[in-house]
């Protein structure tokens, strides 16, 4: 199984290097990693999927806690809006034109660049429906494609 | 003030008395500035002699150990010190040089990148590039190693930081917002532990190194005597309670005796106390403690679930637990699991076959005639006799290196405890492989006269892995043989202008014990010993505790 977790870091130099130190040493999978500002300068978010069980998962957030630059981890798997951005290039046959705008639109994807031969198409949503986009594009012919890794936050006040 | 000048004032208002290290050109700043201090530097001959006595420092002390070295080769020597200490969670702070910071990254001469190499052995480092940072980063370093579950902490030293000018203001208090070590043990688990003590019927407790870290002996055994509940000890537990107590039962695991190990099989509740459940020590999990309910007591978190499931988890120190748990139990008496234990006790001694000259006949004698002697182990069969043989009554009298097995960490861990307690005898139990690894050290022994005696178990061989292939691999014995009955120990030692001896009969043994013990100087005795004496009992890799045995088995 798959679970999210954010990290609230300290935003200094080697932090990121030593949160992925902590998985290689223990052995956890990284499926995905996403590391921005936070609504403060000097902390940093690091949202982190994970593929393991409840077990491994709570061993992460414990040896995560070890580290003395982590402020804070949370388990964001349930109840929560997840995210990620896709790009992707996708050739374009002048007859297939309006088939791919329309197919965006169902998707509320927005085409960002057009060219003679492709597009760039941006997609945002949960794993799911990224999946279901790049699957209907692959057709066309997928030239180039760059994903962010997820992230994500806990619906409602808390 | 050259900051070289305000970091050294910054060690001596951490209380900082000794520093083990050597110097080169990066640190070169900082030596300076410790020439016109009070703190004691010692040279030692390699950097990780710095490091593992700096480490036998603080085990001995209760204190944080200090290792210094340069940049590059030197920082890449005290790897594997700080391995051994973060395995051992033992608090030293490591300093060394780096090159200038605007040549970071470019390869210059003597650069490593010493944080990016000691990221998972640390508990914590730090990469100063910023001289205003140089003080709050000492006083953190500090902080971090000795407080929580301690730990190594590494600050490296840019050479241009220590040249830099700063004002000195060293700072009172430190503000981690990451970092906030719990102690005081949840109210609520720790009185659902005690109900589950007056429940049991065969409890038993499980010493670890975490006991002697806290200062807890006297917690625990007023604990053990309360219930009572026999006391088992992990191998880094020994001292935690004393080994003529009763109650004690000596350490667990591998080479623990037959019947501590069986008192984990058969106990029906588990109190365990600053361990982690390492696989020495447990045996194959599946089979660990079938019967028990588990309670774990550990200031780390991260141990409670890691290898064993357990019933109640308490984190915090194990002093303030220990002594908080304490108030709720009540005596109660279990005759049936008395005797029985008493029963294993008797009939399942600690034994070996008494013929020719045999290495635990030595640390039997040594126990006799220095029972009060700080006792650092090498790592192999040296250090399972010494653990099995040397009954220790005192917390940190024994030093070994439990966690990462360093071979060589025995004998400069000992220089280190010897500087920390100059009026106690401290003995090195080693083989003469380990010895090898750390022998320059002599010198600095010499040189300081620190009265070290190291009691080389020489038998020749590389003799845990030759045990091994003698009971596992055939008797096929590759790579052990390093034939030591070759070279004199006696002569290296007088080479180096310390006290050589060399015994080759047990009649022989007390006496040079007893020389050694009266002599104010390093001695080296080399004890000529069966080289095919093994270690028993055992419990053979990947099998259950109660599956141990002996040599006759």
């Amino acid at each position: 199984m798959k679970y999210t977790i954010a990290a609230l870091v300290e935003n200094k130099p080697g932090v990121l290097a030593r949160v992925a130190s902590l998985f290689r040493r223990r052995g956890y999978n990284i499926d995905s990693l996403s590391v921005g500002r936070t609504e403060r300068d000097d902390i940093s978010r690091i949202t982190i999927v994970v593929e393991g069980n409840e077990k491994v998962v709570e061993q992460v957030t414990k040896q995560l806690n070890k580290l003395v630059e982590v402020i804070k981890v949370s388990d964001v798997s349930e109840h929560s809006v997840e995210r990620e951005l896709c790009l992707v290039k996708v050739s374009v046959q002048p007859e297939k034109r309006g088939e791919i705008v329309e197919l965006s639109n169902i998707f509320r994807a927005r085409i960002v660049d057009v060219s003679r031969d492709s597009f760039i198409i941006e997609v945002t949503g949960d794993e799911e429906k990224i999946e279901a986009f790049i699957s209907l594009m692959r057709q066309y012919g997928i030239k180039e494609l760059a994903r962010t890794g997820k992230v994500a936050m806990v619906r409602g006040s808390k | 003030m050259r900051a070289a000048n305000a970091f050294v004032k910054a060690l001596e208002s951490e209380g900082v008395e000794v520093i083990f290290g050597v110097p080169g050109g990066a640190i070169i700043e900082v030596y300076d500035a410790l020439y016109d201090s009070n703190i004691k530097h010692l040279t030692t001959r390699h950097e990780q002699g710095a490091v593992h006595a700096a480490d036998g420092f603080a085990r001995a002390s209760g204190k944080v150990g200090v290792a210094m070295a340069t940049s590059g080769p030197g920082a890449t020597n005290t790897v594997t010190g700080i391995t051994t200490a973060y395995m051992d969670s033992s608090s030293i702070v490591v300093f060394t040089g780096q090159v200038p910071t605007q040549m970071i990254g470019n390869d210059a001469f003597q650069e490593a990148d010493i944080t990016g190499i000691t990221m998972p052995v640390t508990k914590h480092n730090f990469l100063v590039t910023d001289v205003k940072k140089l003080l709050k980063t000492v006083k953190e370093a500090f902080y971090i190693a000795s407080t929580g579950r301690p730990g190594p902490v590494l600050v490296d030293l840019p050479k241009d930081i220590t040249i830099a000018d700063i004002d000195y203001s060293y700072p009172k208090k430190v503000d981690l917002i990451g970092y906030k070590p719990k102690y005081e043990g949840h109210p609520k688990q720790i009185k659902r532990a005690a109900e589950l003590i007056m429940k049991a019927e065969r409890p038993l407790i499980l010493a670890g190194g975490g006991v002697i870290i806290s200062n807890a002996s006297k917690e625990l055994v007023e604990l053990a005597e309360a219930i009572p509940a026999f006391v088992v000890t992990t191998l880094m537990g020994k001292g935690s309670i004393p080994e003529t107590h009763p109650l004690c039962l000596g350490f667990v695991g591998m080479h623990g005796s037959k019947y501590a190990n069986y008192a984990v099989t058969e106990c029906d509740l588990l109190i365990a106390v600053g361990c982690r459940f390492s696989d020495r020590t447990t045996g194959k999990l599946s089979g660990f403690a079938p019967y028990a309910k588990i309670i774990h007591i550990d200031i780390d978190p991260a141990e409670i679930g890691k290898n064993v499931d357990v019933d109640i988890p308490i984190v915090g120190d194990a002093k303030r637990v220990l002594a908080k748990l304490k108030k709720y139990v009540q005596y109660k008496k279990r005759k049936e699991w008395d005797d029985k234990v008493n029963y294993w006790r008797k009939r399942y001694p600690l034994k070996y076959k008494k013929d020719g000259f045999k290495p635990q006949f030595v640390i039997e004698r040594a126990c006799e005639v220095i029972p009060d002697a700080i006792v650092t182990t090498e790592v192999g069969q040296n250090q399972m006799w010494a653990a099995q043989y040397f009954k220790v009554k005192h917390p940190r009298q024994f030093i070994t290196s439990g966690g990462l097995g360093t071979m060589g960490f025995g004998f400069p861990a000992a220089i280190g405890a010897q500087v920390a307690c100059p009026d106690r005898i401290v003995i090195d139990i080693a083989g003469d492989g380990s010895f090898m690894m750390n022998i320059q050290e002599l010198a600095t022994c010499v040189f300081y006269n620190i009265p070290v005696k190291v009691l080389v178990l020489n038998n020749g061989y590389l003799g845990m892995v030759r045990q091994w292939q003698q009971l596992f691999y055939r008797e096929r014995y590759s790579a052990t043989c390093i034939g030591c009955e070759g070279t004199s120990f006696e002569k290296i030692a007088e080479g180096f202008g310390a006290v050589g001896m060399t015994v080759e009969r047990p009649s022989e043994v007390e006496e040079a014990l007893r020389e050694a013990a009266k002599t104010e100087m390093p001695v080296v005795i080399d004890f000529r010993v069966d080289y095919l004496a093994n270690v028993f009992p055992m419990v053979p890799p990947g099998a259950n505790l109660n599956e141990i045995i002996d040599e006759e088995d």
